[in-house]
């Protein structure tokens, strides 16, 4: 008896937890955002701006999303492959941009490659801008989104091991070959975790790209740019939670996504003993 | 099944190598690839990252490079340091206050956030009923969730206008609960994989020789936890600290709720580069410091469990 | 010859793995290379495919000189011990896979990957994936795969060490009429010396990154050259100062002659006996005899006996 009522009162302060902590605001942001009908919540997510928001941020994105996973595979082949001199150092370089704020990545870029920055001359005379432009938004989204894509394939690469790549190797397959037909599909669902994780930072990436952006008016609004200066500058509340929603809608699928992954990963398991 | 010699693929009649030479050189050709590949990463890296890391650290210390034109920057450059800017610049007294408040709200969230994580874990790992899969994919939300989200929700749930009628606007509380929410799945995630790798044996031996639960989980579990929970501690508070899209909203103005990296970004609004950098380097040292220290902790803890 | 190793060596910081091996190994034959663990036998195989670089020396295959040459090159067969299945392809493309690198045409593809699977009897399993097969399925596979590319030499590691006892036993067969079938050079490492002997028309046994001895398996059995050798191809006992086997050794009533002792220990083990003898120098031999003789010698623990080696008949 003592037994079963801990476990309850364990498990009642624990969904009680999650519920006010994470089930209230969820709940709240889709509440709030249809609030005031279906008509209101789409008028404002097809205005103008909040449509070239999201264009932005899906450009963003897109550039961004396919470097991160090339780099983040290439270097999980590095480091799965030899301990390098060195290899140590890639593994912590790739951790910064998670352990540190995104304020000072903004700031940090723009000391780096704006007009007042250290390279900030140079880039002038050749026509590159860093802060107000797209360019310094495709920049700080990728520096917060870097390390995602090697966070989840390095284990599973790990993991496969050497030997079905020997194996090819002997049957006459050469580097390419490999990679493309034997080393990747062993990989996928890791490569799929890490680049649907990187999407998602990459869509709502929000105080890098505030102070690189310089100020929150003007053509270079991502949708979480837009969101916050559709609430700082009208208070329009239906608009902000519209985007909001649009915005967590779609991390929502990725997380779908990602749990959906995890499960059949634990299956795999089983299957391979 | 005959095997006769299969042409397309047989040798091209290599001629009898020399050691040495040969080998190196096919050795090297080998790794080209790597090198190549290698270089170009730690280049992207160096640009990304690295680079403007180093920018910050050098503007905090007034440590500067100009540069005007391309022949410039490696002719063209003085040096300056101002060592006794950046003491200046970190000692404001709302420089400190903010720090100070980052500080010990992320130490506080981290350490709350350890033992729900616990909790947590627990019951997703032991524990089985209905829809337990649901509060799985729930754990992962605040991960996924953009900030700027959360900033707004939580605005609205906890503030002026509160539904509810809590009304944390500007209040070190409703910065708590954002902190809560965003680090949730680094405690969680950190302690859960180990937590399930325990076969239960040891448990089992401690109650046969009369353990009750509390104390088998102390002495028994908590134990095996422990480095875990000091690395997901350590994730936690590094990114409490340098938390901005969630809590700048219910933050509210300039005042005793401005956080280290709300300060930093109304330092870059009024363009004061310098300070902002130097704010940042401190902020930088501090969660270096923390992030090192809960590493050798449990680094520590784990050498003692299985040496 | 179809195989040359000369002064093959390989080392991994100060320690020689593979040590200054010489080594010739016939053409068509099936080799077992048999040493314990740590003995450097998985790295020689690896040499010989070219998964390794060899620090010195030459490998040389079918009289090419391949030492520098990639494995893609070589035209060698592998087996691993874990199989490494292609997981994310079915049966018959695995083993297709060799051939598609060849860039050979679909239907000949197809004829060849069907008889590959009559071979090894995987016929009703073309389409299922590796996570569907059991341990000696998966083993199969590979075998046929690496057939598949109709490889000079085809090398084995370890391939029945993840299987359990009967289907260990069953591929054993399957592969030594594989062999008789096909006659394609096989190169066997394994650390189980009833598998090498049973299997092997040559043996080699490896220590310490060197080759003790190389031969016909009975031949090593009979006349070992190193104790190593002797102790590791079957049971041992010392007898006068010299390794022996206990079954050439018989005991009798003390009579004079032989060296005499007391029996100390007997142990039943079904249709053997072994009797532990402690001698009048010292030292205690045990003795392997048949039921009939145990019990015609009528002996029991303490009984004075006298040892000495069998003669032949």
């Amino acid at each position: 008896m003592k037994h079963t009522s801990r476990k309850w009162s364990l498990r009642v302060i624990v969904i009680g937890y999650l519920a006010v902590l994470v089930g209230l605001p969820v709940g709240y942001l889709f509440i709030k955002a249809f609030s005031h009908g279906l008509g209101a919540f789409w008028s404002e997510v097809t205005k103008p701006n909040a449509v070239a928001a999201l264009k932005l941020s899906a450009e963003v994105a897109l550039i961004a999303v396919p470097v991160n996973t090339v780099i983040g595979i290439g270097a999980a082949l590095l480091l799965a492959k030899k301990k390098f001199f060195g290899s140590r150092a890639l593994t912590l370089a790739f951790d910064i941009p998670v352990a540190v704020s995104p304020i000072i990545i903004g700031v940090a870029l723009i000391l780096a490659y704006s007009r007042i920055g250290w390279f900030g001359g140079w880039l002038s005379k050749n026509g590159i801008t860093i802060l107000f432009s797209p360019v310094g938004i495709v920049m700080a989204t990728m520096a917060v989104s870097l390390p995602y894509v090697l966070r989840s394939v390095l284990p599973v690469l790990i993991e496969v091991g050497k030997d079905q790549e020997q194996a090819a190797r002997t049957l006459g397959a050469g580097p390419f070959r490999t990679f493309w037909q034997i080393t990747l599909p062993a990989i996928r669902w890791g490569v799929l975790y890490g680049v649907t994780l990187t999407i998602a930072r990459t869509l709502g990436e929000f105080g890098a790209v505030l102070v690189v952006s310089g100020d929150i008016t003007g053509k270079t609004q991502t949708l979480p740019i837009y969101i916050f200066a559709v609430w700082d500058q009208s208070y329009d509340t239906i608009g902000a939670f519209a985007g909001a929603l649009v915005l967590a809608s779609i991390s929502i699928v990725a997380l779908m996504i990602l749990s959906s992954l995890r499960a059949r990963e634990r299956k795999l398991h089983v299957d391979l003993a | 099944m005959d095997l006769p010699a299969n042409p397309s693929s047989s040798l091209l009649g290599a001629p009898p190598a020399r050691n040495g030479w040969r080998r190196f050189a096919v050795r090297l050709r080998a790794s080209s690839g790597a090198i190549g590949g290698g270089s170009l990463i730690v280049g992207y890296l160096s640009i990304i990252v690295l680079i403007p890391i180093a920018a910050v650290v050098a503007h905090g210390f007034s440590f500067s490079i100009h540069t005007d034109g391309w022949g410039a920057a490696f002719w063209h450059w003085h040096l300056s340091a101002g060592f006794g800017t950046f003491w200046s610049d970190v000692t404001q007294p709302a420089a400190i206050s903010a720090i100070r408040l980052s500080l010990w709200l992320s130490l506080s969230v981290a350490a709350i956030n350890a033992v729900m994580g616990i909790a947590i874990a627990w019951v997703l790992v032991r524990d089985s009923f209905h829809g337990k899969w649901f509060v799985e994919a729930f754990i992962d939300l605040p991960f996924a969730l953009p900030t700027i989200v959360v900033g707004v929700v939580l605005l609205f749930l906890f503030g002026t206008q509160s539904p509810l009628h809590i009304d944390l606007f500007e209040t070190w509380m409703g910065l708590m609960v954002a902190l809560l929410f965003v680090t949730l799945p680094f405690s969680v995630r950190a302690v859960q994989p180990v937590l399930a790798s325990l076969d239960g044996e040891a448990e089992a031996a401690a109650k046969s020789l009369g353990a009750g639960g509390l104390r088998t989980f102390v002495s028994v579990v908590l134990p095996s936890l422990w480095p875990a929970v000091l690395g997901g501690f350590g994730l936690a508070f590094a990114r409490a600290i340098g938390e901005f899209g969630s809590i700048s909203l219910i933050a509210g103005g300039i005042g005793r709720t401005t956080t280290a990296s709300s300060y930093i970004y109304n330092l870059t609004q009024g363009f004061l580069w310098t300070n902002a950098a130097a704010v940042s380097t401190a902020l930088l040292v501090l969660s270096l410091i923390v992030l090192i220290a809960s590493n050798v902790f449990a680094r520590r803890v784990q050498h003692r469990l299985a040496p | 010859m179809s195989i040359s190793l000369s002064r093959l060596t390989k080392r991994y910081g100060p320690n020689a793995v593979v040590d200054d091996v010489n080594v010739e190994i016939p053409e068509g034959s099936l080799t077992a290379i048999l040493g314990p663990s740590g003995s450097g036998k998985s790295t020689l195989l690896k040499l010989i495919a070219g998964l390794e670089v060899p620090d010195e020396g030459r490998v040389i295959i079918e009289g090419d000189d391949v030492t520098d040459v990639d494995p893609r090159y070589r035209d060698i067969g592998f087996c691993f011990q874990h199989y490494a299945p292609f997981r994310h392809m079915n049966v018959s493309k695995n083993i297709g896979f060799g051939l598609r690198v060849r860039k050979q045409p679909k239907d000949v593809i197809d004829v060849k990957v069907r008889e590959l699977l009559e071979l090894v009897k995987l016929e009703d399993k073309a389409n299922s994936y590796p996570a569907q097969l059991s341990g000696g399925e998966r083993q199969r596979m590979a075998l046929a795969r690496a057939l598949a590319i109709e490889p000079r030499v085809l090398l084995l590691d370890e391939p029945f060490g993840a299987l359990d006892a009967i289907v260990r036993t069953e591929l054993r067969h399957f592969v030594k009429e594989l062999h008789q079938q096909i006659k394609v050079t096989t190169i066997l490492v394994t650390h189980d010396q009833d598998e090498a002997m049973e299997v092997a028309d040559q043996l080699l046994i490896m220590h310490a990154g060197k080759i003790e001895q190389a031969g016909e398996p009975t031949e090593l059995y009979e006349r070992p050259a190193t104790e190593f050798v002797h102790s590791f191809l079957g049971p041992t006992t010392l007898f006068k100062g010299v390794a022996v086997r206990p079954h050439d050794l018989e005991l009798m009533s003390p009579s004079v002659g032989t060296i005499e002792g007391v029996v100390t220990s007997i142990m039943e083990l079904g249709f053997e006996i072994q009797v532990t003898v402690t001698l009048s120098d010292g030292s205690t031999p045990w003795v392997q005899m048949s039921r009939n003789e145990f019990r015609a010698l009528g002996i029991t623990e303490s009984s004075p006996v006298s040892v000495r080696e069998r003669v032949a008949p």
